[in-house]
């Protein structure tokens, strides 16, 4: 059978580095907006790491949200917020922390489910409840940017292992950013950011350094090969030789991630939304971060001219 | 690759074959396969609590508590070897963390030290340190002395506490019938509970939120519960209030301080009925029955209240004494909460309140749901990556479907053999796999592809492709696999259960990709000999 024409043609030189100044410029802005609507809007914490207690239900038709808000703004159980959750008829409610002991929040979701079922009838379907204290909700959150701060720290130490300084450095930069905008499209979008969330962005570590370390390998090959090419133009070479690579796993990725996304469960949809994000902005960042920023760190070709005999190509 | 050793080739298939077989009994229930005979592999994947619907309750020893009732019991320990011995003292009481009192006479300390270290024995002897007991005890020379639990003590009463909680907390869930709970240590102080398939964790709550410390004291009549409240209460005496006031009856009992009797003598507990209404019989051991027959014995005419965690249950009048060391406790209970009384008192008290410092809890509805939504999923990511790659790469896209599928059979297989926990984001890190396995064919085949641009002959090229793309595989697979590990190391639950997914699928994407993409090429390759290869 004959193959479909290709996505990126065989030959393709792609001038990424002469629009690297444009891009950096907009990635930088990118992180530093990211970090400001993150310490002033803030991420919408799940209780995961604020504490409460959170019921997911279905309702027996659409969900008048308006009229549930209502009825439990009556309940003065402090902080009630609703959300549409799947589709139409279910409701994700979250209830901030009660005063009192554990009886006090158990006395607070009877109170919402009943006043639910008096006000709607019974035909109210209780499919999940959570509650998480403080103390473990503070415990997640720290273990949650401890687990972060590890894998980031461990990519380094490999990063630098396989690599010169120059690219571990590079990959570092091109992470942070990933992980800064994540949680910048986080804020944006209002999406709930819980334990699953974390697992999202650990994954996206791991999976943008894929492409970076690609990238990185062949420049490292190339600039063995060509020895007097500059260093934005081999740059350039590497990337639009790996681009195929690039861009097809990229979009199997992403094809699965959005079938996860469109008819998976409803209850991982946070996670899937962060992942396709981390895929698309993982991919970016590899091509217009990762890669550029080597230049800047003043990569010089006696950095990696050493083990040339090593790889023999 | 210019000859594959037909060893090698039989192994791959072997392992592939390996886990076809160690896939197959998931698709049958666990009854039918418990009737096949032994031989046949009957490991399944296990479905999450958040799969399946159940309750996750994450329960913590009230360690404040405990210390507390520690340390007031050590003041009355202290109070009995102080007084025998003249030694006098002042303001003996708990003070925060410590007990603390003056001597009187600062000459007195060593004797003081003497006597509290009668009833602070050793807990274990350690090395040159020498002893070490369960409280550090200093006395200055103005005679101040301050008690402190020692780390040693601290943490003997913490671990005997959560050994026993968790004993008692597994025989009460043992009593609810449900299946195949799991019960654990979590840390220093937390036990872990989790119950396939209940869908009201309310009932497991009330059953685990009671101490449940079963004492018998006698009634003091001599002063109204009125009196006793307005403060004219007798030093021996204290109020406690009703257990169940709605049935009428006092609000509140004054009782005798004396504990006359405790339900660590109680052997057994069953719901019975009495003029058709439900009660709780008991009987007492031997030592208990004794204890139960002299009171009876000695105090006919009076009433004898039977406190359940400080609230009085009920305070029946003795008529004559009971010398068959069992008797009924009336309540008003309903069937139900004359079960759950039974089901307490039958398992034992805890050492200290639990409470519940996180709950998870999913109905089985939904948890159906997300397995149906999950299938589709991946069923649905599984045919358009497939389709994808024949469409792109022809025949070469065919092998990677074949190796995607291998891969699959793989996956299911390793978490079958292994018993592993499947939860909704283990199936995201399936459906994840499924995009990210064919990178390392993609790497591969553009490999190849390069080298056949540069002029190689195909079967170089194939070479060359193999051999060059393998250490980008690696790197592209290891940095995955350690955000994987970390977060394995990190998750519970749910995440941990796609961090098993996600580490496993990077393994079997290693090997599919290494090996068996390799054996179909260059069957395929030395079969038909192609002059050109059509990538």
């Amino acid at each position: 059978m004959a193959p479909l024409p290709r996505f990126i043609p065989d030959d393709v030189r792609i001038g990424f580095m002469a629009r690297r100044h444009l891009a950096m410029a907009f990635s930088g802005a990118l992180v530093l907006l990211s970090l400001v609507l993150v310490f002033t809007v803030g991420l919408n914490f799940g209780i995961d790491f604020r504490g409460g207690s959170l019921i997911e239900l279905r309702m027996p038709g659409p969900a008048d949200l308006a009229a549930m808000r209502k009825v439990l703004s009556e309940l003065d159980l402090g902080q009630v917020e609703l959300q549409n959750f799947g589709d139409e008829r279910e409701v994700l409610i979250r209830i901030e922390r009660q005063e009192g002991n554990e009886e006090a929040q158990r006395a607070a979701v009877e109170k919402v489910k009943q006043a639910l079922v008096q006000a709607f009838g019974e035909g109210v379907e209780f499919r999940r409840a959570e509650y998480v204290g403080p103390k473990v909700s503070r415990e997640l959150f720290w273990d949650g940017v401890f687990a972060v701060g590890l894998a980031l720290a461990l990519v380094l130490v490999y990063i630098w292992f396989r690599f010169e300084w120059h690219f571990g450095a590079g990959a570092i930069i091109a992470l942070f950013h990933d992980v800064i905008t994540t949680l910048g499209v986080f804020v944006v979008t209002g999406y709930e950011f819980n334990l699953s969330t974390v697992a999202a962005i650990l994954t996206i570590v791991g999976y943008s350094l894929n492409d970076t370390v690609i990238i990185y390998d062949r420049i490292r090959e190339n600039m063995r090969r060509y020895k007097t090419m500059p260093l934005d133009e081999l740059i350039d070479r590497s990337i639009s030789e790996t681009l195929a690579r690039t861009t097809m796993t990229s979009f199997t990725t992403l094809l699965a991630l959005v079938v996860l996304y469109v008819v998976g469960p409803s209850v991982i949809s946070g996670f899937t939304f962060a992942m396709i994000w981390g895929v698309i902005v993982g991919t970016y960042s590899s091509i217009y971060i990762a890669a550029p920023i080597l230049i800047h760190l003043g990569l010089r070709r006696e950095a990696v001219a050493a083990p040339a005999a090593a790889t023999g190509s | 690759m210019r000859y594959l050793a037909p060893w090698r080739v039989a192994l791959v298939f072997g392992v592939v074959l390996l886990g076809l077989i160690a896939s197959l009994p998931n698709l049958f229930d666990r009854k039918t396969l418990e009737r096949l005979p032994d031989w046949v592999p009957k490991r399944q994947i296990v479905l999450g609590l958040d799969l399946q619907g159940g309750s996750h309750l994450l329960l913590e020893v009230d360690v404040d508590a405990l210390v507390r009732e520690r340390l007031e019991n050590l003041v009355a320990d202290i109070r009995s070897v102080l007084r025998p011995a003249r030694i006098g003292y002042r303001g003996l009481g708990v003070r925060g963390d410590s007990v603390t009192f003056t001597l009187t006479d600062p000459a007195q300390r060593e004797l003081a030290l003497g006597k509290i270290r009668e009833i602070d024995p050793p807990l274990q002897t350690v090395g040159f340190t020498g002893i070490q007991r369960e409280f550090d005890v200093e006395i200055d020379e103005k005679g101040r002395a301050v008690i402190r639990l020692s780390d040693a003590g601290y943490q003997k009463l913490v671990d005997s506490a959560v050994t026993q909680s968790l004993e008692v907390v597994r025989r009460r869930i043992d009593e609810l019938g449900t299946r195949e709970p799991t019960i654990q240590r979590q840390g220093e102080a937390r036990i872990l509970v989790q119950v396939p398939g209940e869908r009201d964790p309310g009932r497991i709550k009330r059953l685990l939120g009671r101490t449940a410390r079963l004492t018998f004291h006698l009634v003091d009549l001599s002063v109204s519960p009125e009196e006793a409240l307005a403060g004219r209460l007798p030093p021996d005496a204290m109020v406690l209030p009703a257990a169940n006031p709605e049935r009428g009856g006092p609000r509140y009992w004054v009782v005798k301080r004396k504990v006359e009797l405790s339900g660590e003598h109680l052997v057994d507990a069953q719901v019975t009925f009495q003029n058709g209404q439900p009660v709780v019989s008991f009987r007492f051991d031997s030592t208990g029955a004794r204890i139960f027959a002299d009171i009876t014995r000695n105090h006919v005419g009076e009433l004898f209240a039977i406190v359940l965690d400080d609230r009085v249950i009920s305070a029946p009048r003795i008529r004559e004494p009971i010398l068959g060391g069992s008797g009924i406790i009336e309540g008003g209970f309903t069937v139900e909460t004359a079960n759950e009384l039974a089901i307490l008192l039958r398992a034992g008290a805890l050492p200290a309140p639990l409470h519940v410092v996180e709950e998870r809890s999913v109905g089985p509805e939904l948890g159906a749901d997300s397995v149906r939504a999950g299938k589709i999923a991946s069923v649905l990511a599984l045919v358009l990556v497939a389709l994808f790659m024949l469409g792109y790469y022809g025949l070469f896209g065919f092998f990677a479907d074949l190796a995607l599928l291998a891969n699959l059979v793989l996956i299911v297989g390793a978490l079958s053999l292994l018993e592993a926990t499947l939860t909704l984001p283990g199936i995201a890190g399936i459906v994840l796999t499924i995009g990210m396995a064919v990178d390392s064919n993609v790497i591969i085949f553009e490999r190849i592809r390069e080298e056949l641009r540069r002029g190689m002959p195909p079967l170089s090229a194939i070479d060359t492709g193999f051999r060059e793309a393998l250490r980008a595989v690696i790197d592209a697979n290891l940095t995955t696999l350690i955000a994987g590990l970390v977060l394995f190391q990190f998750g519970t639950g749910p995440v941990k259960g796609f961090a098993v997914t996600l580490s496993i699928g990077i393994l079997t994407t290693l090997f599919t990709a290494v090996t068996f993409t390799r054996i179909l090429v260059w069957s395929w390759y030395t079969r038909t000999r192609p002059a050109t290869v059509p990538l």
